[in-house]
């Protein structure tokens, strides 16, 4: 709050310099133009609330990862996904996802919510001209889905302002949907999380084909009908705080 | 008379922007993570000339695209009707997680924008954008398309060689090379035969047994299935 004061005093400052030397400039040429100290201003800062709901049937969401940038995004659709995301994906863990290179800041939700639950995390970062946020979260009962918005500008959005978005269930690409208790780290089956092996059948970011199920075809299938979901798989609304 | 020609001038504005021609670009993105899409066919027309319709039966032109991948008929009817038409943008299938764009220039009143392609592999599933109104204003605008089913085959999920021609049971081809053989056969009934939101393939998890040809942890999917961005220039 008080940085925003601060700019616009500045603010103030040079516009009132400005003015001042156009009249004397006007009234006598040979005057010199007085002096004033510029004070740079302090970087403005943004707070952006965001609330995350589970409107799956069946899916724990792993804590919702949120990340500042200005061009890179974290993840992007139909591109090989980095470590981090895997690791989110494939694990729920977003440690090493949220120490992304081109982060300009980055926050994590406190907890897993189960499916019908809403969940907020604040994220506070420099208001630069560009601005975009990126969210991910993973589907806790599948091999590597997560869901999330790649990117969502938030450049112009004002204190109070919101965007509302619901999201779809992508595939990270890096595992195999095989759904046995081995892989699959969720409640439903207690299997491993995390394992670097790609062994999926393309190593890109899809949209996710969804839960087959023992009870729908996949004898080695650890999840049931309890765990199958559809698109949209939650909503997130971004509200410009400060 | 300076107002009256400003008034004048508004009204020509407003007359002209639902019939003035229009450039667009477009990119159209394969969403799924196991199909492949047939020769995409993009089309500009009037409210008349849309390429399907949902709960109406399917043209022979539609069914030929969508048991078979095959647009000529499609083609030439568009084209005969004076549709601004983009054919097979990706020259050949769409990959998953791929894009194709063209640039499309609108004449007048061709003002909805339509488009198809056959899903492999599916008996008669298709992606499918039903005049959608162009917009006036300039900028960027996103549709997501889902899958639809032409209601013209019964959705038996056996690979058979040949039947992408219409009216021959069987899904001509899995491109991803990763469907079985020798599958008895989904039995599904035909009921609607009109065109519908596909419910999506059953697929099974015996490579060389089982009801399906396909495999359910890789030819199933979830609407959207892809993914369209339109710029008014």
């Amino acid at each position: 709050m008080s940085s925003t004061n601060h700019f616009k005093k500045s603010a103030l400052v040079l516009m009132l310099a400005a003015t001042l030397a156009a009249c004397s400039d006007n009234d006598n040429n040979d005057s010199v133009p007085e002096v004033v100290d510029v004070v740079e201003p302090a970087p403005v800062m943004s707070e952006f609330t965001i609330t995350f709901s589970n409107l799956t049937a069946g899916q724990p969401l792993s804590p919702l990862s949120v990340i500042a940038f200005e061009t890179e995004a974290p993840w992007m659709f139909g591109t090989s996904a980095s470590v981090g995301l895997e690791m989110l994906a494939e694990s729920g863990a977003n440690e090493e996802y949220l120490a992304f290179s081109s982060a300009l800041a980055s926050a994590s939700a406190e907890g897993a919510i189960t499916p019908g639950e809403t969940t907020s995390v604040v994220i506070t970062t420099e208001a630069l001209e560009t601005l975009n946020l990126s969210f991910a979260a993973m589907l806790g009962n599948t091999n590597d889905a997560f869901t999330g918005l790649s990117s969502v500008d938030v450049s112009s959005l004002a204190v109070g302002e919101s965007i509302s978005n619901t999201t779809f269930a992508y595939d990270a690409g890096t595992e195999a949907n095989t759904e046995t208790a081995e892989t699959v780290p969720g409640p439903a089956a207690g299997g491993e999380g995390f394992n670097e092996l790609r062994d999926d059948i393309n190593d890109v970011i899809t949209m996710h084909p969804g839960i087959v199920s023992n009870q729908d075809g996949l004898v080695t299938s650890a999840l049931g009908a309890d765990q199958k979901f559809d698109n949209p798989v939650s909503k997130i609304v971004v509200t410009r705080t400060q | 008379m300076k107002a009256s020609t400003l008034t004048m001038a508004t009204l020509l504005a407003v007359a002209s922007q639902s019939t003035l021609a229009a450039e667009l670009e477009v990119e159209f993105t394969n969403l799924t993570k196991g199909l492949y899409f047939t020769p995409v066919l993009i089309t500009a027309h009037d409210s008349e000339d849309k390429l399907f319709e949902v709960a109406t039966e399917a043209s022979t032109a539609l069914q030929a695209m969508a048991e078979g991948g095959d647009i000529s008929a499609l083609v030439t009817q568009a084209t005969a009707s004076n549709s601004d038409v983009v054919e097979n943008p990706a020259a050949g299938l769409l990959a998953p997680a791929t894009s194709a764009s063209a640039e499309l220039m609108t004449t007048d009143g061709n003002e909805y924008l339509s488009l198809t392609a056959m899903l492999l592999p599916t008996n008669d599933g298709f992606v499918g954008l039903d005049s959608w109104k162009i917009p006036t204003e300039a900028g960027t605008y996103t549709v997501y398309l889902n899958g639809y089913d032409a209601g013209t085959e019964a959705n038996n999920e056996l690979v058979v060689e040949g039947s992408g021609a219409p009216g021959v049971l069987g899904i001509p081809a899995a491109p991803g090379g990763d469907a079985g053989t020798g599958g008895s056969g989904v039995i599904i009934a035909d009921t609607n035969t009109m065109v519908h939101i596909h419910p999506g393939s059953l697929g099974d998890d015996e490579l060389e047994a089982g009801n399906s040809d396909l495999d359910n942890t890789v030819h199933r999917w979830l609407n959207p299935v892809a993914k369209l961005t339109v710029t008014v220039k």
